[in-house]
């Protein structure tokens, strides 16, 4: 079965490469699942949002990545993070703290981004936001 | 001859207690330079794939955006110029700020005016000592630079270059800000422990040949895969190729300024390491000669006292032979 070559990311570090089946992500036009054999696309993740790599052994990897793109090509998916961390190595608590300061710092553009940014690690960590 | 003695004891005795700082100052700086290289490789993934993303981007979509135009009549040039925070790295920051004067004269001479941006304690004193203005300093994270630092200056730069795209004969134009024309960066490149160099390079407007050139062909090639770098691929694009393009060069502008960020880490290390090496070498070299010195003062002190005890007991021996 044909499988997708995935790289993940983030600025810092690479978070995860391997072999998958299926990619789901969610750029600003909307939700979107990649299987191998996609045309080429290149698209800008949603903010807060969550990557879900589902492995060739059938295992979800869920990653909360934020303000990045993503790249698909014959070759497979490329995907782009500022900050990106799997859902297991997600401290809730304090991804539920910094939320918890970033709404309470109102309206500025980068309080605003705080707020995304814990929403996704929560949402990837499998909470409410 | 006691005085003395005592005098080159407590020179050697100082001597060894700041060779000690030397050489632990050289070891810390050894570690660091191992931590800044694995930053540097683990960054190198990111920065190849944004390259990436970028190159098939520009190869689809008309590249119209401010970050990628020569603008007519260039007359404000903003410099980001890296230097430590701390001393102690021998000629590191000396050359950073060399090259820099270098850039400043060239830009002057094309007649432009060159807006500085600095990167650490010691560029921020070299500057203000000589009453020079400064646009703006960033401080504290020379040695560990992290994203959000790279991100705290890509914006101001960003912001800056944005603001004076409607600048007119040095009127702030419609939005009342000056801003510049062009982004330049003067860092010291990482090439091996025994080398580090001081570069100067074109951060905005971009060309798209630097783009391309940014090896990312070589990776192709080093890893056995040819790919679909022969043929351009036409890709779809999730929003439209402007909005994408839009969002995506000050990303990779404040890439390039962490990668620059990181390489000047990694060189600062190395530098330190080297100029603790060798004050560690010359502060023992040091201490050697002064225990040799001291040696030789003991021994003459020792030798005076024997000659006086003999001279003064050959005196009693006279004296009462004589008797």
């Amino acid at each position: 079965m044909a499988t997708l070559q995935v790289e993940l990311v983030a600025v810092e570090r690479k978070i995860w490469s391997g072999e998958a089946t299926m990619v789901i992500a969610r750029t600003t036009e909307g939700e979107l699942g990649i299987l191998p054999g996609h045309a080429p696309l290149l698209g800008e993740l949603a903010g807060g949002g969550v990557v879900t790599i589902r492995t060739d052994s059938g295992e979800d990897v869920v990653v909360a990545a934020h303000g990045g793109f993503l790249s698909v090509t014959e070759r497979g998916v490329s995907i782009l993070a500022e900050t990106a961390e799997i859902a297991g190595e997600i401290d809730v608590e304090r991804a539920r703290e910094a939320l918890r300061r970033a709404e309470g710092d109102g309206d500025d553009p980068e309080a605003v981004d705080a707020a995304r940014r814990a929403q996704s690690r929560l949402r990837a960590a499998g909470q409410s936001a | 001859m006691a005085a003395s003695l005592r005098a080159l004891r407590r020179r050697i005795r100082s001597t060894q207690s700041t060779k000690k700082i030397f050489s632990a100052q050289e070891l810390i700086a050894g570690a660091r330079i191992v931590r800044a290289q694995a930053r540097v490789e683990a960054s190198k993934p990111y920065a190849r794939e944004i390259t990436r993303v970028l190159s098939a981007l520009a190869s689809s979509a008309s590249l119209d955006h401010p970050l990628l135009t020569e603008r007519e009549n260039p007359k404000r040039a903003a410099v980001l110029v890296i230097t430590s925070d701390r001393g102690f790295a021998g000629s590191y920051n000396v050359n950073v700020l060399r090259r820099t004067e270098e850039l400043l004269a060239l830009l002057r001479q094309e007649g432009k005016e060159p807006v500085l941006y600095v990167v650490g304690r010691k560029g921020e004193t070299y500057y203000s000592f000589r009453d020079r203005e400064m646009a703006a300093t960033f401080t504290g994270f020379s040695e560990q630079p992290g994203y959000e630092d790279a991100q705290a200056v890509g914006s101001e730069l960003i912001d800056v270059f944005t603001a004076g795209e409607d600048d007119e004969d040095g009127d702030a134009g419609a939005d009342g800000i000056l801003g510049v024309d062009e982004l330049h960066i003067v860092y010291t490149e990482f090439r091996s422990l025994l080398s580090q160099v001081p570069v100067a390079k074109r951060m905005a407007p971009l060309e798209v040949e630097e783009v391309e050139e940014f090896d990312y062909e070589r990776e192709d090639r080093e890893s056995g895969q040819t790919g679909d770098s022969g043929v351009p691929t036409s890709y779809e694009f999730e929003p439209s190729a402007e909005g994408l393009l839009d969002a995506l060069l000050p990303k990779y502008v404040t890439t390039r300024i962490y990668a620059a960020m990181l390489e000047a880490a990694a060189s600062e290390s190395a530098s330190r390491r080297r100029a603790m090496k060798s004050a560690s070498d010359n502060a023992e070299e040091l201490a050697k000669n002064l225990s040799r010195q001291a040696n030789q003062a003991r021994q003459a002190e020792i030798t005076q006292e024997i000659s006086e005890i003999v001279g003064g007991s050959d005196a009693l021996v006279s004296a009462g032979a004589g008797d």
